[in-house]
Parts: structure tokens; C-alpha cells; sequence
């Protein structure tokens, strides 16, 4: 059917004719809409990269009581920035060191390595990683096996005689907290 | 009948069915194609299907939230009916899968059919390959157990190793800055949407590249491909001997996707689906993550290599490995195509395959691990303690709260990281026994903190039990000096 109507058409027609212009204009007016939609669903997507240190804030860790001198003991913070859906991912465990001189550590729970969670054993004084076998020493600087430097350290402070770390971030070598 | 003759025709003038079959199921491929040996490919399609249909139905209860994605697993396995069948089917699915389309790409490797001309045939497939990793890989996470919950960690982890973008990388993957609702809702969108997108199209044009250039022919030996003459050549082989892909040769891709979907089946109806291991909460830490079984030899090849080459690795090699898949066909360039005019090829795949399988086996053991409860719960045969002095019972004893057995086995029983302490008498002095428990060194922490001196003079007198009745404990060649002997802590 469609043959048979180009060939109905008057041979000589101008170089750019009303096909072609309606074809040019079609195309660019797609690509400004493909723009549109396209820019807004980059920013949705991407939105995550750039909010790191935004989500960062002061948390409470417990009482200062809570945590004796000379003692590492595991303690857990909720994430600042959480959604109701989070459930039990948004409790970040940590260890906390109350060192002999009343000063304190607060290391990541994860592995300097590839992010696997450390364990405390008291009698021996070491962290113990269960993926690749990193050890640590009490105050949290590097002992043994893959990890190429010590625990995270949380910054943390002391506020009205509880402990805070500023969590909202796992750390990884990229960013060490 | 005439009737039923006369619809089909109805239906055939409008869809051009006869047509259809002629250029796809229909068309013709040399005789030598029909080879036992070309059933990988269809036996994986196969297993797409069924990973198709049963995730489909498996997303009509799973909850991609973590407060519930691993209670909907539960409920999955243990009240909704047939929801633990499903489960296998889509797990052994995953891994027939995965062991197919690396048996296709080895055999399409070996057999050099990635060459002209169909050298984008295999870059496509090498492209299926990596989605299908991908799927199984998502697919481990969104189960969100404590495994799939530390294996994004460690992903994120190696992700995070990467220079300049690893922040906005590890951010990207997570859905922000640690891993939580939109971590899981993002493996989930990549595991049902945005890889099934991605391997779908790359099949069509997988399968659309075997139709327009025919599946290649058995290689022969001494009989180098001419890239000018190669096109003419086939079309001859085929109007001379082809057959129909079907029904004629098809019949062994139809047995032997029939046994492998068997073989699916039963694993799942009687070995049943992977059991979830606690459900992701961080602060659960008493656990010991595990990849699934395809992501054991990367687990081990990170334990093994030496830290200083981690870095390069990430940065450079993985990525350099895929690209050197997919150039595959424009690094081998040779005429022959039968293997045993390649032995290069040949002796790849069995160095590849050797590395993979070893440290799959490494990665199931994985000696390099602390034994984390080896301390409190493997017993002590009554042999090393027997007939032993208070001291050497003390030392015995701080072998064990000293959590050193998380390390060392005793005859095998107890952490493999360091060496077996059942002998260690006969290689050490007491005087290097001292040393090496005070100061560490080779791989093992320095204990000199958190020993007092009377408790390395009962380990230390301990350890020197440890020896076989016919061989002697090593001792010092020279005699110690008085003032330091029984006394290590003055060394």
C-alpha cells in the first residue's frame, strides 16, 4: 500500500523538505525530554554517593559506669540516619577500651582487611578476625595476618556522663571514619 | 483433520510461523555440529528458564527489607506450600547455572570457536558469563543471612581499596554510608531488574550472532581456518551434509538438558535449599562468614596473597582479567582451532582450573582463619598431659585461655593458621620458644604484654614436652648462662 503512495508523490522535491525537518525537530525534541527524565533519575540513583558526611552525628554509647577501666567491652550505637524499614541492620556494634589511665578507644567492629567482624578475646588481649585470620592487639594496632594498619578508631566524646561516638559511616580504607 | 490442517494454515499466512522455524529452530548447521559436546550452551538456557519462573514466584512472598527479608525466607521454607521447593530449585538452579556457562565457556575456548568470525559471539557470551556471577552473587546477598550480610562488607570492603572513587563507590553500592534498608533494596533492584535487563538483551544477541553465523563446525587438526575462503567453505559444508538444528540435531541437547534438569530436581527435592544462617544483625558477631561455593577461591586468593599485593590486585588485575576475556578472540589469532594444535590454550585452562579448584579446596578449609572456639571446646588428649609436672600442667593450661590453640592445633585438633604444636619441641629451643612467644613474629602476635614471667617459664615448660618418645626436644648448642636460666623474662 505504502509503495504505491511514494510513488504518487511528484519526483523533485527540495534537498530538505517537511519530512526531514519534522525528523531533525522530532530528534532534538526527544533529546531534550531524554535529558529531563534522564539528568533526575542519574540524581535519584547517585543522590547516595555524596551523602556521607551529612549522615554523620554524635551518639550515645552508654554510661560511662557501663565501661570498667582496663576492660574492652562490645557496645552498640543505633545509626543516626535510619528508615523504619532498617530493622536490626541499623545497631552498629563497636568495641569499646577503657584504658588502665581512664581513657578510652572506640574501634569499628570491622576488620581493617576486608571488613569482616573482629572478636575480643580478654585472656590473650587480641582481636581476632574469623574471614582471613587479622589479629590485632589490645589497643587496637596491627598483630598479625592480611590487614594493612590497626582497628578504626570512632571519634568520640564525653557528655554529661556518657559516652558518644560519631557514627553514621562503616569504615573502610577509603574512608578510615 | 483437514480442518485443523486448514487453521494452522490461517494462523501460518498471519504469522509467518513456517517461515520463522525455517530461519531459527529450522536452520540448517553443518553435521560435525551435532557433537555431544555442543550441549552446554542449550543446558544453560535451561537453566535460565527455571531461575526465571522460580524468581518469579519467589518474589511473590520474599520482602526485600532487612527487618523482614529474612523472616519472609523463613516463612518461605516452613509455611508457605512448596516454598522451600522453590528455594532449592532456584538455588541449585544458581549453581548448575554457574557450572554450565563456565563448562560452555571453556569448551567454546577449547575448541577455538570463538574465531573468525565469530569472535563477537564470544565477547556477548563472555558478557552472559559475568551477568550470571553477578546473579549469583546478588542472589547469595538478598538472602540476607549473616553471610550475605558480611559479604557485602567484604565487597564493599574491596570496593573501598580503590583509589580517588573508592568513597562514591562503596556510597553507590550501599545506598549510602553503611549498609541498611537501601543496600538490600539495591542488590534486590540488581538481582529481579537490572542483571536479568542486562543478560536477557545479551542473550538475544548471543543467540541472533549463532543464527546469522551458523554454529561453528567440529575442529579437525591440520586444518587451518582461511579467513577469506571460511564463509564459502561453511555455506558448502552445510547445502552438502547439514541438518536441522531441529529435530534432528537437537536430540542431544534435549537428553541432556533432560538429565540435567533431572539432576536439579533431585538435589533440590532431597539436599533441599540452603538454609539461611541467622539473620543479619551486626551485632550478632559471633559468626564466621562464608561466600557461596563459586566465591571460596576468591576468598581464599585474598587470605593467601601477600598484603602488599592486595591493592594491585584489585586495581589492576581483576579488571585486567576481564578485559583479557573479552579479548580473547584478538590475542588468539592462529589459524588451527583444534586443541591439540593449541597447546597454549590447553595448558591455560588446566592452570586456571588447577588454581580455581585448589583454592576453592584452600577456601573450604580455610587454615588461614582463627579457630575462634578452639580455645574452650576442642578437648586435650590425655597423651600430652599425662604423667606431666604442676608446671608443665600450668603451662598446659595456659595453652589454652591464652586462646594459642585458636592458632595452633594439637595433633590436628585446633586452629590451623600457625604450625601443629604436637612436635614443636623437636624444631624450637626453649631459648627461641621464649622469643617467639614474647615477641611474635612470622604471622603470630607478640604475647610479652599479657604473659607474666612465671606463666612463659610453665608455657615454655610445656611446650618443651612436646616431642615424639624417639625424638629428643632441640636444645640450645651452648650451655645458657647461669643467671638467665628458668628465668625468660630477663632475656
Amino acid at each position: 500500500m505504502e509503495e504505491h503512495e511514494h510513488e504518487a508523490l511528484p519526483p523533485a522535491v527540495p534537498p530538505v523538505n517537511r519530512r526531514d525537518f519534522l525528523f531533525r525537530l522530532g530528534l532534538a525534541l526527544n533529546t531534550v525530554a531524554a535529558a529531563f527524565v534522564g539528568i533526575p533519575v542519574l540524581g535519584y540513583v547517585a543522590s547516595s554517593m555524596f551523602k556521607g558526611k551529612a549522615q554523620q552525628a554524635w551518639v550515645a554509647l552508654g554510661n560511662l559506669d557501663s565501661f570498667p577501666t582496663g576492660e574492652t567491652r562490645l557496645a552498640s550505637y543505633r545509626n543516626p540516619f535510619t528508615t523504619p524499614w532498617d530493622g536490626a541492620t541499623a545497631d552498629i556494634p563497636c568495641w569499646v577500651r577503657r584504658k588502665p589511665d581512664g581513657g578510652f578507644q572506640v574501634f569499628a567492629i570491622n576488620c581493617a582487611h576486608l571488613g569482616c567482624p573482629v572478636r575480643w578475646f580478654p585472656q590473650s588481649g587480641l582481636f581476632m578476625c574469623p574471614c582471613h585470620g587479622g589479629v590485632y592487639y589490645e589497643d587496637g594496632s596491627r598483630a598479625s595476618g592480611p590487614p594493612p594498619r590497626g582497628l578504626y578508631q570512632y571519634e568520640f566524646r564525653v557528655r554529661s556522663g556518657h559516652l558518644e561516638v560519631r557514627g553514621g559511616e562503616t569504615p573502610n580504607l577509603s574512608e578510615p571514619v | 483433520m483437514n480442518r485443523l490442517r486448514a487453521l494452522g494454515k490461517w494462523f501460518d499466512d498471519r504469522l509467518a510461523l513456517g517461515r520463522l522455524y525455517d530461519q531459527t529452530l529450522g536452520h540448517r548447521i553443518p553435521l560435525s555440529s551435532a557433537s555431544a559436546w555442543y550441549v552446554f550452551g542449550s543446558a544453560t538456557l535451561l537453566c535460565l528458564i527455571i531461575q526465571l519462573v522460580t524468581g518469579i514466584c519467589l518474589s511473590l512472598v520474599y520482602v526485600p527489607a532487612p527487618d523482614q527479608a529474612y523472616a519472609s525466607i523463613e516463612y518461605l521454607d516452613y509455611v508457605q506450600p512448596l516454598g522451600w521447593y522453590l528455594r532449592a530449585l532456584h538455588y541449585w538452579g544458581s549453581n548448575f547455572m554457574v557450572a554450565l556457562v563456565t563448562i560452555h565457556l571453556i569448551q567454546v575456548f577449547l575448541f577455538g570457536a570463538y574465531k573468525y568470525p565469530r569472535e563477537l559471539t564470544w565477547m556477548v557470551g563472555s558478557g552472559l558469563f559475568l551477568a550470571t556471577i553477578g546473579m549469583a552473587f546478588t542472589g547469595q546477598t538478598i538472602r540476607f543471612d549473616q553471610d550475605a550480610y558480611w559479604g557485602v562488607e567484604i565487597i564493599v570492603s574491596i570496593l573501598g581499596r580503590l583509589p580517588l572513587v573508592g568513597e562514591y563507590a562503596t556510597h553507590l553500592l550501599q545506598g549510602g554510608p553503611i549498609v541498611g534498608s537501601e543496600t538490600l533494596s539495591r542488590f534486590f533492584t540488581l538481582h529481579v531488574f537490572v542483571i536479568p535487563g542486562l543478560l536477557i538483551s545479551l542473550l538475544v544477541v548471543h543467540i541472533r550472532l549463532v543464527l546469522v553465523l551458523g554454529i561453528s563446525e567440529y575442529p579437525e587438526a591440520g586444518k587451518p581456518m582461511d579467513k577469506e575462503t571460511y564463509a564459502e567453505e561453511y555455506e558448502a559444508t552445510v547445502a552438502r551434509a547439514g541438518i536441522r538444528l531441529m529435530p534432528e540435531g537437537g536430540g542431544k541437547d534435549l537428553v541432556f538438558s533432560a538429565l540435567i534438569l533431572t539432576a536439579i530436581i533431585l538435589c533440590a527435592a532431597f539436599i533441599g535449599p540452603k538454609i539461611p544462617n541467622g539473620p543479619a544483625d551486626p551485632s550478632l558477631i559471633h559468626t564466621v562468614p562464608r561466600p557461596d561455593f563459586y566465591f571460596l577461591s576468591l576468598f581464599a586468593a585474598f587470605a593467601l596473597m601477600p598484603p602488599y599485593l592486595e591493592g594491585f590486585v584489585i586495581v589492576y588485575l581483576m579488571p585486567l582479567a576481564v578485559v583479557l576475556l573479552f579479548a580473547v578472540p584478538f590475542l588468539s589469532r592462529g589459524a588451527e582451532r583444534h586443541p591439540s594444535r593449541r597447546p597454549g590454550a590447553v595448558v591455560l585452562v588446566v592452570l586456571v582450573g588447577v588454581s580455581l579448584v585448589t583454592l576453592t579446596s584452600e577456601g573450604v578449609r580455610s587454615p588461614w582463619s582463627p579457630e575462634m572456639d578452639a580455645w574452650s571446646g576442642q578437648p586435650v588428649q590425655p597423651r600430652f598431659v599425662e604423667g606431666r609436672s604442676p608446671l608443665e600442667h600450668v603451662g598446659a593450661t595456659i595453652l589454652q585461655v591464652k586462646q594459642c590453640r585458636n592458632c595452633h592445633a594439637l595433633d590436628g585438633k585446633g586452629g590451623k593458621r600457625g604450625p601443629d604444636l604436637a612436635g614443636v619441641a623437636t624444631r624450637l629451643t626453649p631459648d627461641q620458644l621464649v622469643r617467639q612467644v614474647l615477641q611474635g613474629g612470622g604471622n603470630m602476635p607478640a604475647y610479652g604484654k599479657h604473659l607474666a614471667p612465671h606463666e612463659v617459664s610453665a608455657l615454655v615448660a610445656f611446650l618443651e614436652t612436646l616431642h615424639p618418645a624417639n625424638a629428643p626436644a632441640a636444645r640450645n648448642s651452648a650451655p645458657p648462662s647461669p643467671a638467665a636460666a628458668g628465668h625468660p623474662d630477663k632475656r
